[in-house]
């Protein structure tokens, strides 16, 4: 057998035969697309004038110094940190829920989930008539139990306004985004939980660890580094997320909600300025990738420990 | 009707009373198995703060889809007129949901979403069973780095590149054709799907492909008809979550595609249901929920091997 030396018994080259066609694929259709996404922030190029005209850093300046600029990019980054820290606390908890065994889990686990497999898109319609300025069944509730209405507890008005007044808005969105990046957080950490060795856990059962005590003591330090990776995931998924805000406010009131992605979304495609919209998504590029590779060593360092 | 009317009128009473009915039930069939003790009581009780927990967690993630399922069969004048969303003050009707298919292009959603959601499981499952397999066995430092590589390509938003894709499907001729997401959708399906599938693939013992080298297959062989089989739970998961990640998808659907027709259900029903100010509601949340259902049951189905899959994908193999 060893003698004939036929291609594809050997180990390196049929691994490359396997891993190559995938490779190309992803290179070409991210690599390339990455490239000219650079390529048009130093160039004029708009939908109705496809030239590619070199223009330097006329739009990465002219978007810097742009006041709607500042203020989405640290939308953006507000969002991400804030929601980042309900969704971290709800998710340790939901995993620590649903990695054991409890009458009605099955059911339970279909009911917690249905918020990360909805498509975003629809599960937002749900909302939008959850936070409606004239409908919304919790301003109902509030209404019932004095909370609004004349001599309201929060307010004289019959609505909130949920979507529609400055801060509101803002925590709405919040909202939404913990509601729905929670199970994907969760189904991380459960991962975790899971491969941690059972010989680790019956010890400290034999050394009569308490629940508590095992899950401070033990299992959360092991999980750490999933952690880390539950919350690159999120963090990532979450900054340059547009779908949210296009169906719940489109970046309104004013700007308040607006966030990297949509902005880009507004300038590049129905603005028509593809130059300028590429040059604004790509301001989100160091930020992402400063971030993942910080994420990543920590949780490497983590595991080396 | 009759059921479903008398369903709808007494909808939060009925919610309250089988939960009731079922824990009395479940409390029942201990007190059956392990006697009416003291002790039993007890621990009832201590476990009951755990199932608040579990309850107040469902409540808020299944609220709104509750409220989509009452919505969806009220009539305009229940909605609209000095609104009472806990209730029906008239008969609920199913006019809404006739319009939504009869009147609306929500079934050309449905049908372009699974032409492409199919079209891109098959070109994900051509491309990344192969390499994932490469991933998992056979190459050493080399696939590392690409596996790496892989994995920050997936962190990579749609949101960075939607502007210079959409320029080259215009260049392909293909704004307005279902076909452009088919072919860029795989840009984010097969990192995941590369990632999940060699988890399970470093599941298999590697002792049964040696047997089947020794047995005088080639390595190709040895993968396709050893390795592939008995991965098949693994790979149908994978497939599973191929295709909702393709439901999922908004941004590129909404950029390519501006034919009403060739839309997809992402951005179908939120982009065409609703006409200017003029929001049909009540086909709006009926259209979200009919799709929420099965893909929520479809997660939950193939939970554990995700769970599982992505434990090990995680593991250096």
């Amino acid at each position: 057998m060893a003698r004939l030396s036929y291609p594809l018994d050997n180990r390196r080259f049929v691994g490359m035969m396997f891993l190559t066609p995938a490779l190309l694929y992803i290179l070409l259709l991210v690599g390339f697309p990455f490239l000219l996404a650079i390529a048009f922030g130093f160039s004029d190029v708009t939908v109705g004038n496809t030239d590619l005209n070199f223009v330097g850093f006329q739009n990465y300046l002219a978007v810097w110094e742009n006041d709607i600029f500042r203020q989405v990019f640290e939308t953006t980054i507000r969002f991400t940190l804030i929601s980042q820290v309900f969704i971290l606390i709800f998710a340790n908890i939901l995993a620590v829920i649903f990695t054991q065994n409890f009458t009605g889990k099955w059911f339970a686990r279909f009911i917690f989930i249905l918020p990360w497999a909805t498509p975003v898109s629809l599960a937002m319609i749900g909302w939008l008539w959850m936070l409606d300025t004239k409908y919304s069944p919790i301003d109902y509730l509030l209404l019932q139990t004095g909370f609004l209405g004349p001599n309201g507890i929060l307010s004289n008005n019959r609505n909130l306004f949920w979507l529609a007044t400055p801060d509101l808005s803002q925590i709405s969105v919040i909202f939404v985004q913990v509601w729905r990046m929670t199970p994907l957080a969760t189904v991380i950490l459960m991962a975790g939980l899971s491969s941690i060795p059972t010989d680790i856990l019956d010890q400290a059962e034999v050394d009569g660890s308490r629940f508590m005590r095992t899950l401070l003591q033990i299992k959360l330090p092991l999980i750490l580094p999933i952690m880390v990776i539950a919350l690159l995931f999120s963090m990532i998924t979450m900054f340059g997320d547009m779908t949210v805000v296009y169906v719940l406010t489109r970046g309104g009131p004013v700007d308040y909600t607006r966030v990297l992605g949509l902005y880009s979304f507004q300038v590049g495609i129905e603005g028509g300025n593809l130059a300028q919209g590429a040059a604004i998504s790509l301001f989100a590029f160091p930020l992402l990738l400063a971030m993942a590779i910080f994420m990543l060593r920590t949780a490497s360092r983590a595991e080396v420990q | 009707m009759g059921l479903l009317s008398w369903v709808l009128h007494n909808f939060w009473a009925l919610l309250v009373l089988l939960f009731l009915a079922l824990v009395a039930l479940r409390i029942a069939w201990r007190i059956h198995k392990y006697g009416a003790t003291r002790a039993e009581f007890a621990y009832v009780l201590r476990r009951s703060p755990f199932y608040l927990v579990v309850l107040t967690f469902c409540f808020f993630a299944a609220a709104p889809f509750l409220i989509m399922f009452m919505h969806s069969f009220k009539t305009d004048g229940d909605l609209y007129r000095r609104p009472q969303p806990f209730v029906f003050r008239q008969d609920p009707t199913l006019e809404h949901l006739d319009a939504l298919f009869n009147n609306t292009a929500y079934l050309e959603f449905i049908r372009n979403s699974v032409v492409v959601g199919i079209a891109v499981v098959i070109i994900t499952l051509v491309l990344s069973l192969p390499a994932a397999y490469a991933l998992a066995r056979l190459t050493g430092r080399w696939g590392e780095r690409a596996g790496m590589l892989m994995f920050l390509v997936y962190l990579v938003p749609p949101t960075l590149l939607f502007i210079p894709m959409f320029r080259i499907v215009v260049l392909l001729g293909l704004k307005d054709d279902p076909m452009s997401l088919i072919v860029v959708y795989p840009s984010f399906t097969v990192p995941f799907s590369m990632w999940l599938l060699s988890g399970f693939f470093k599941a298999v013992p590697p002792e049964l492909e040696e047997a089947a080298l020794v047995d005088g297959y080639n390595r190709v062989e040895a993968f396709l008809r050893v390795v592939l089989p008995l991965s098949l739970p693994g790979i149908i998961s994978t497939i599973v979550f191929t295709f909702t990640l393709t439901l999922h998808e908004f941004i590129y659907g909404l950029v390519f595609i501006a034919d009403t027709s060739q839309r997809t259900l992402s951005v179908g029903v939120p982009t065409e249901l609703i006409l200017g100010d003029v929001y049909f509601w009540q086909p709006l949340l009926a259209a979200a929920l009919i799709i929420a259902i099965p893909v929520g049951l479809a997660y939950n189905l193939f939970l554990d091997s995700l769970v599982q899959g992505f434990t090990m994908g995680a593991v250096k193999g």
